[in-house]
């Protein structure tokens, strides 16, 4: 099973970011789960949102401790939260800011990838909602969803020119981190 | 086909094949989705049937007694302080025996505010009369939803029913759920025949006035009917799965309890993280097994103690307690044992208020004291911090 954790703040998408990826994971004939860690339900509050990705039927409904992957939609977030908590010796983080890796200074034995995430949803769809844009790096990054189920769980979701946007923003961070742009160890 | 969705939508996806004539309901977080899904269903005309607005769950529990009591197949939804604002109602509909079906997203009960998930709202509801089912994930859920109808409109029943389903953790969690064919529910669930019903041509009292010498044994008809209801269960359950092919219904579920020696009782989705936490104990070599209590009440007794027959040491584990008293399924547990010189050692753990994350670790350390020491309304991961603050 690869469990993964996703940190933002209120309003940027995460529990559908989380939603999105358990529904392209299902669609690439998986089991899949998501589900939310609520803060109050306002703008900016940190929220967490949860997938599990696995082979067979998923009975843990614990929140994620221990995740092979973190998406972390907000830099702001780290050292204001411990988003890194649990995350697995050889997992990977994925962070959406301009910076290399290496400039951001964290301390943890996980790679760690970053992405201009909400520059490239500023520029394709006009909005810097990086969520979809995420989870095409995601995919370039890991493997594990394939980037068409993502592009279509975005489409079926955001019906029309949005998601049509939508998944040219996924296509192309999935280009990208598939090139080897996110750096990291 | 089975398609990815969340608890709520599980939910509306249930009701909607069961055609219901009325629903209302108020929103209130953890349960607004389920009720905007069926409005939308309703909108779109995707299901016929009459959706009721209403100012208050007091006013949805109203309408739904009063459609339910015309004849027409009922549907509410609540939580939390919105299903206790419709607990006076609530002991209506049983007292007139109306099979009102609801779903409750179960959530804490303030003060203070939290919208978090525990059991503590259902267990408010213990004693109205209510038969109460509680689901471990999504299809369960969506199975039991369908269940619920035929056992409430059963002539020899004619009870509301309570689906519960976790806040946020099942209601907002998605997974994979196989939705049930209309052709198939229409043959599992005939259209309701109410057996009593108001009719302007044929003038009746419900909820009349009773005096002492009728009262009484109005509660030891609810009484007997919640004893009727267990093995009414069972036969639903199994008609459940002759029609779909699936068994998702009966009073409780064991999992590896053919050997096991000490066993955790629990009721909702946390019983998958424990049969998970089983598995684990199992590698170590420990004979574990979890009993799931699917049906709350009519509370299982008999067959908890079939199936408890040979195990040593039982832990429950329970997102609610009885102020004052202490855990509620423990002491539930602990009764049905009475006198008998067989009975397990109970012990019991309260976890999981307001929505506490329960890790794995939280769990097999429980299962560990209990073989170890006496365990009363222990509370799971209590943070000093926060009792060292005055309130």
């Amino acid at each position: 099973m690869k469990e993964i954790r996703i940190h933002g703040r209120g309003g940027q998408g995460v529990v559908t970011a989380a939603e999105l990826l358990a529904v392209a994971a299902f669609e690439d004939g998986k089991y899949a789960q998501a589900f939310p860690a609520f803060g109050s339900e306002r703008m900016g509050a940190p929220v967490q949102a949860f997938v599990r990705i696995d082979e067979k039927k998923i009975r843990a409904r614990n929140q994620v401790r221990h995740p092979d992957y973190l998406i972390i939609q907000d830099p702001t977030l780290i050292g204001t939260v411990d988003v890194f908590q649990g995350l697995k010796k050889d997992g990977l983080a994925i962070i959406d800011t301009e910076k290399r890796p290496e400039e951001l200074a964290i301390d943890v034995e996980a790679q760690i990838k970053t992405i201009p995430a909400s520059k490239i949803a500023l520029e394709v769809i006009g909005k810097a909602i990086q969520n979809t844009t995420l989870m095409g790096a995601f995919a370039g990054a890991t493997g594990l969803i394939s980037v068409e189920a993502i592009k279509r769980s975005v489409r079926e979701h955001f019906p029309g020119p949005v998601g049509e946007k939508n998944a040219q923003a996924v296509q192309r961070a999935y280009e990208m981190m598939k090139g080897g742009n996110g750096g990291g160890n | 086909m089975k398609r990815i969705m969340e608890g709520s939508m599980a939910v509306a996806e249930a009701v909607k094949v069961c055609r219901p004539h009325v629903i209302a309901a108020y929103p209130i977080t953890p349960q607004t989705h389920i009720v905007e899904n069926l409005a939308q269903m309703v909108a779109n005309g995707e299901l016929k049937s009459e959706f009721v607005n209403v100012e208050s769950e007091f006013g949805a529990a109203s309408v739904v007694l009063g459609a339910s009591a015309v004849g027409a197949r009922t549907f509410s939804a609540s939580s939390s302080q919105g299903l206790l604002l419709m607990g006076e109602v609530l002991f209506n509909i049983a007292g007139m025996r109306l099979p009102v079906v609801l779903a409750c997203a179960n959530r804490s009960v303030s003060a203070p505010i939290n919208i978090w998930n525990d059991h503590q709202d259902a267990a408010a509801l213990r004693d109205a009369g209510i038969i109460q089912f509680f689901a471990e994930d999504n299809q369960e859920l969506h199975d039991l939803m369908i269940q619920a109808y035929r056992v409430a409109e059963d002539p020899e029943i004619s009870l509301p029913c309570i689906v519960n389903l976790d806040g946020f953790i099942l209601t907002h969690g998605f997974e994979p759920v196989e939705v049930c064919d209309q052709k198939l529910v229409d043959e599992f669930l005939p259209p309701y025949k109410p057996l009593n019903y108001l009719d302007v041509k044929n003038p009746m009292t419900f909820g009349a006035l009773f005096e002492p010498t009728w009262y009484q044994e109005t509660r030891y008809r609810i009484q007997e009917t919640m004893e009727e209801a267990k093995p009414l269960i069972e036969g639903v359950s199994k008609d459940f799965e002759k029609t779909f092919g699936r068994f998702s219904g009966g009073l409780l579920e064991k999992y590896r309890m053919e050997d096991a020696e000490s066993v955790f009782i629990s009721m909702g989705s946390v019983v998958g993280t424990i049969k998970d936490a089983v598995d684990e104990l199992r590698k170590g070599g420990e004979k574990a097994g979890v009993l799931k209590v699917r049906v709350f009440r009519p509370f299982p007794t008999e067959a908890i103690v079939e199936a408890l027959s040979g195990v040593k040491n039982v832990v429950v584990m329970e997102k609610m307690i009885s102020l004052g008293a202490g855990g509620i399924l423990a002491s539930e547990i602990k009764q049905a044992f009475y006198r008998n010189p067989q009975a397990p050692k109970v012990d019991n753990f309260i976890f999981g208020l307001g929505g506490r994350d329960i890790p794995l670790e939280s769990i097999v350390e429980a299962y560990e004291k209990t073989k170890k020491q006496d365990n009363r309304d222990v509370f799971v991961d209590l943070r000093k911090e926060a009792l060292e603050v005055d309130y």
